[in-house]
């Protein structure tokens, strides 16, 4: 590509991580068929952070938005990286677990609602530790409850990531999709490097990170299904692609038996080399979804 | 921390089936075998410590991929085993939980403990959907990710009450440096604030638990300890196949009218906007 074809490209394209979680969600929807449900204006916040001292926010740093994607009806749920680093609470886990049950409720009776979860979080929130925790067992039953109905999209395009209990919420999806910058995983580098040591995982290591947690890298083994670029209308039509597939006939977390011999297969005298895992994990001979 | 971790996961598991060793296909680190409940066999499921694993970041009691995806193996081969049986013959599953985290290695992110989790949390809420009982029996800690991958999606769970159960989000000294507490003042909170709390006690006020059972030295049971917890398993289970096959009794419980207020309110008002919309 030369110069003057890529610049004006690249300028031109709307970046959609630098888009805010309730911008990102919009940005998802049918022009004109969308609406936000439970919003600041509800004043729904947080019960437990204003007797720690901590704001609360009216929308506990959860969006939900109602409407149409390539006119199914749909409705995604974004966590908002910026408040609370997207920590689950007992009111935005409660949003997320109450918009994915009412999703089941329509699906069951022929008005198939898929759902998108923009994960940009941490995990559980602190503050609220076992309500958070308990909303995560939650949202994971939800997703499941929804999935054999309508599929169940999880978007992570960074900067924040999906860490954490929510992770596992990722894991259980039909579909994630992931950009470059995106990075998923159950611990995040701190954690490691607290709980395990530095020798363990150097939190400062960042091409060690990406490498792990990267998009490419899930995408690349298989654990997640598509790699878009930060650009707001191609990850709206990857979106739109999936919410209108055909239900898959089994899903990447009942794959016990591949994975479990996959894992069974690992060389744990030393750490485990994140290209090499990708090559053996995506090739034809050991199987793999795609 | 305290030091009997996974210790009284062995000592329930072999109170309750006679057994405390993994079969020869199953990694040191999970134990698993079918057992007589009542008058019907149900399948017992544990995670304990293995210092001889191969993944050492496991080898405290700890829940990795090898053991999220043997308990997702023994709990596919139930379901797929009794798809076909009535919801009242289908086996219990009942989960022994003393689990100290999720491991906390490389190895584990590298090849994605994440998904390996979500498996697991994945047998076990398809157990539960397909008409299993599926109850937990916390007999020691239950700490976040472990407690996620190995007994959250239960039906019902019953705790000991007693100050060695533990269940939460984080331990100690992690929640307090990442809170910006000292541990006395996380300590102090958790006695204002239920959710926060280290007590057992408090746990049972947020509605999660379906019953705390009195046993004066879970580590040490006496044979009428171990009738006593046989026989509130089997009211769980019974308990598990009146109700509905989803976590709503979580919400419903008396405890949960009022500690989980918030969450009830906000479920209300999002059903209500929705059918406007």
């Amino acid at each position: 590509m030369n110069q003057t074809s890529f610049i004006p490209e690249f300028v031109t394209r709307k970046s959609f991580i630098e888009l805010d979680g309730r911008k990102r969600a919009q940005s998802l929807f049918d022009d004109g068929t969308w609406r936000e449900l439970v919003g600041p204006f509800d004043r729904m916040e947080s019960p437990w952070l204003p007797l720690q001292g901590i704001a609360p926010q009216f929308d506990d740093g959860c969006i939900v938005i109602k409407g149409k994607i390539g006119g199914m009806p749909a409705v995604a749920i974004a966590l908002e990286g910026a408040f609370q680093g997207g920590s689950i609470g007992e009111v935005s886990g409660a949003k997320m677990t109450a918009a994915l049950d009412l999703a089941t409720k329509d699906s069951e009776v022929g008005k198939r609602t898929a759902a998108i979860l923009l994960l940009e979080t941490g995990g559980v929130r602190l503050q609220e530790a076992n309500l958070g925790l308990a909303a995560v067992a939650e949202v994971i039953a939800s997703v499941l409850a929804l999935r054999p109905h309508a599929p169940v999209i999880t978007l992570i395009a960074g900067t924040v990531g999906c860490f954490g209990g929510m992770s596992l919420a990722a894991g259980v999806s039909s579909y994630v999709v992931m950009t470059r910058e995106a990075r998923l995983g159950l611990n995040g580098p701190e954690v490691i490097e607290q709980e395990s040591g530095i020798d363990e995982f150097d939190s400062s290591d960042r091409a060690l990170i990406w490498a792990i947690h990267g998009g490419e890298q899930r995408v690349g083994m298989g654990l997640a299904d598509a790699l878009v670029e930060d650009d707001a209308e191609k990850i709206k039509a990857t979106i739109r692609g999936y919410v209108k597939a055909d239900l898959r006939p089994e899903y990447r977390s009942q794959l016990v038996e591949l994975y479990g011999d996959r894992i069974a297969a690992l060389d744990t005298s030393e750490q485990i080399d994140p290209i090499n895992l990708r090559q053996k994990w995506n090739s034809k001979t050991t199987g793999g979804l795609r | 921390m305290s030091k009997h971790i996974g210790l009284r996961g062995r000592v329930w598991f072999q109170a309750l089936t006679g057994n405390n060793q993994p079969t020869s296909e199953d990694p040191g680190t999970v134990l698993a075998t079918e057992a007589q409940i009542g008058e019907e066999t149900a399948l017992f499921l544990c995670v304990v410590p293995d210092p001889s694993s191969r993944f050492p970041c496991v080898r405290d009691g700890q829940v990795g991929l090898e053991e999220a995806f043997t308990l997702a193996h023994h709990l596919r081969r139930v379901i797929a085993e009794d798809r076909e049986k009535p919801k009242a013959k289908k086996r219990p599953v009942i989960a022994v939980v003393d689990v100290k985290s999720q491991a906390y290695g490389r190895r584990e992110e590298t090849a994605g403990i994440f998904f390996a989790a979500a498996a697991s949390a994945d047998a076990y809420a398809s157990a539960r959907m397909a008409g299993h009982p599926v109850i937990s029996l916390v007999a020691g800690q239950a700490f976040s990710g472990g407690f996620l991958t190995h007994g959250y999606q239960a039906n019902r769970i019953l705790a000991f009450d007693d100050a060695g159960i533990v269940i939460h989000a984080m331990h100690k000294e992690a929640a307090a440096r990442i809170t910006r507490r000292s541990v006395a003042e996380l300590e102090e909170l958790g006695h204002e604030i239920a959710p926060m709390s280290y007590d057992v006690g408090d746990y049972a006020k947020l509605g999660l638990l379906y019953k705390l059972l009195q046993v004066d030295d879970p580590q040490h049971p006496t044979t009428a300890d171990i009738e006593a917890v046989r026989h509130d398993l089997i009211d769980a289970i019974q308990d598990a196949r009146r109700g509905a096959s989803d976590l709503r009794n979580r919400l419903q419980s008396e405890a949960a009218k009022q500690t989980r207020k918030a969450g009830i309110a906000v479920r209300a008002a999002l059903e209500a906007q929705w059918q406007n919309s």
